[in-house]
């Protein structure tokens, strides 16, 4: 185990990487692997491309759900805890104000759910994004390093249902790869 | 001088003609309307207020027509290009609403009880605010406002136009300088409106939120209204392909938006005045809180906030343009009844009474309003076909 996180499956390889010399021919490359049926594959480049999303088939994410029911929980939980506290636990009168009253507790209220919200936001981001990720195989492909600078990758993990090195490596290749190299799991590529 | 590349859209996407009934419509709307609030109301005061109610919710839209087309304007969207005509159109109709505000002028004495001396001589309070709130300078007040907002809205509409026919991006460049003092003085004008025709129907009685508190509902006014006109166009087999489901989305996020900070306002102009608890504060809510003037204050918190907060929430719905169709068309009636809910207690101390005289005089002012806005639309292509960011709004994309 060691380095290589638990999150991928056992196996000598990691899958193939395909480069591409420009973000034009990786959104036509994504739209090939999308259509060919692939489910674990990923795009990597140096900057976002307009549309990438679609081009990979990528599902929208789930992550305004979590965002919703963590926002309302502050707030819900934000009112609750003011109206036992101040009306049931401790009641005390203050400027002569009744002790069960909801309009002093909306500003808490909504801070509390804007504060769960915007937290489980970035918490649920790191996770549904798997981070944070110390190794990833990828880093022992020597080309993969040009992918901050001026490289367009495609790998595609060999756990994938429809991965085979040969067919996926043809597949990789007739999509307009100028480089294809199989990577191993643990310590670099292979070829 | 360099010109706006030709974008491919066809004449039927951008004619207005559909627009032209409208002018029918309204102008009937209007003279009977208008025939129908005189006969009807027996008691002119009931007429001078539901003639107030009725303006102020048409001019809010017309306003915030205005703030639409300067917010776009100075922040250089790119997005709202393809829609920004249909809302160039509403604020149009602005020079308009002087004219409409005659009724108000001769009935200050029936709706404002600070114009009445009688009133004034009983109370230290009026002579003391009587350097502002005397006649002649509540009218040259209106004359202010009115330069201002029909000013601004002539020349960036007709400008506009101009661009349509010479191609001249520095016209764009100049609108973008001008916008940031139109924004300044929209915020100054629409305030002091506010303050001059709404607050100071209690003249004793203030808020330093009440202009804002009128702005952030003449905004989500305008956002449905642009809505409801880009639909209609569709139903016209106008617009359609130029302003698409990505430019619905982003006006129903703004939409979103703004129905949050209209309850912001609401409510923060309420919870101050509620925890002060100073009676010539709490007045403006004691007498919103008799008999059913409370429900329809308590109906107003669901249905111009809770209601459409959810209901706008999720991106499917603001995809839906039927969907949007239909709450547009609801926060439009809300916007009416907060309005109502503003001025009517003034007259009507012991509930709302929602009567015909208020449905005729909606209907005059409305009709007016209608037939302004239709004969403006008629007459223009209903896309600023030559803007240099025409061709990037028509490519816009929601991530």
């Amino acid at each position: 185990m060691g380095l290589v996180p638990a999150m991928f499956p056992e196996g000598e390889y990691f899958g193939l990487l395909a480069e591409y010399d420009s973000p034009k021919a990786l959104f036509h490359a994504c739209e090939q692997v999308r259509d060919a049926g692939y489910r674990k594959w990923d795009a990597h480049s140096p900057f976002p491309i307009h549309g990438i999303e679609s081009a990979m088939g990528l599902r929208r994410s789930r992550l305004p759900y979590v965002t919703l029911v963590c926002g309302l929980t502050g707030a819900i939980g934000g009112m609750a805890l003011q109206l036992w506290a101040n009306a049931i636990g401790y009641p005390m009168v203050i400027s002569g104000k009744p002790f069960f009253n909801w309009q002093p507790y909306v500003p808490i209220t909504f801070e509390l759910g804007v504060l769960l919200a915007a937290l489980s936001t970035v918490v649920g981001m790191f996770a549904f994004n798997k981070l944070p990720m110390h190794f990833h195989p990828l880093f022992g492909a020597d080309r993969f390093e040009k992918v901050t600078d001026d490289g367009f990758f495609i790998s595609v993990e060999a756990w994938d249902p429809k991965f085979d090195a040969a067919a996926t490596e043809r597949l990789l290749t007739s999509t307009g790869a100028t480089r294809i190299q199989l990577v191993k799991r643990r310590e670099g590529a292979a070829s | 001088m360099s010109h706006a590349p030709a974008v491919a859209i066809d004449s039927s996407q951008y004619s207005g003609r559909a627009f032209a009934r409208l002018t029918g419509i309204g102008a009937a709307l209007g003279v009977v309307g208008l025939g129908a609030a005189l006969a009807l109301s027996g008691d002119t005061q009931q007429f001078y207020f539901s003639w107030l109610v009725a303006y102020l919710y048409f001019l809010s839209i017309a306003l915030g027509g205005l703030f639409f087309v300067l917010i776009l304007t100075v922040t250089r969207a790119g997005w709202g290009v393809a829609l920004r005509r249909v809302v160039e159109n509403v604020m149009a109709t602005l020079p308009i609403f002087a004219l409409l505000f005659v009724p108000i002028w001769l009935g200050r004495h029936e709706l404002y009880e600070w114009t009445r001396p009688e009133v004034a001589a009983h109370s230290p309070i009026l002579q003391g605010k009587s350097p502002y709130l005397n006649e002649g300078f509540f009218f040259a007040r209106a004359i202010f406002y009115f330069v201002v907002w029909s000013g601004f809205a002539t020349y960036f509409s007709t400008q506009s136009q101009k661009q349509d026919e010479n191609g001249d991006e520095r016209i764009s460049a100049r609108l973008r300088g001008l916008a940031p003092v139109g924004i300044m003085l929209f915020a100054l004008t629409t305030t002091f409106a506010t303050i001059d025709w709404l607050m100071c129907l209690e003249p004793e009685w203030y808020s330093t939120m009440f202009g804002v508190y009128f702005f952030s509902g003449s905004v989500v006014a305008i956002l449905s209204v642009t809505l409801l006109l880009v639909n209609f166009a569709y139903a016209q087999g106008a617009l359609r392909g130029v302003v698409t489901v990505e430019h619905l989305q982003d006006v129903a996020k703004l939409l979103f938006g703004f129905t949050i900070f209209w309850a912001y306002i609401a409510f923060s102009q309420y919870f101050l005045i509620w925890y002060a608890n100073i009676p010539e504060e709490t007045i403006y809510y004691m007498k919103r809180q008799v008999g059913s003037w409370k429900s329809a204050g308590m109906f107003l918190a669901f249905g111009h906030f809770l209601v459409p907060f959810f209901f706008l929430m999720p991106r499917a719905v603001k995809r839906r343009s039927g969907l949007l169709v239909a709450i547009a068309t609801w926060l439009l009636m809300m916007h009416f009844l907060d309005l109502h809910w503003c001025v009517m207690p003034v007259l009507h101390h012991d509930g709302i009474q929602l009567g015909a005289t208020d449905v005729a005089a909606f209907c005059a002012v409305g009709g007016v309003f209608l037939a302004a806005l239709g004969w403006v639309s008629s007459r223009r292509a209903l896309v600023p076909l030559r803007d240099p960011r025409l061709p990037e709004s028509l490519s816009f994309e929601n991530v």
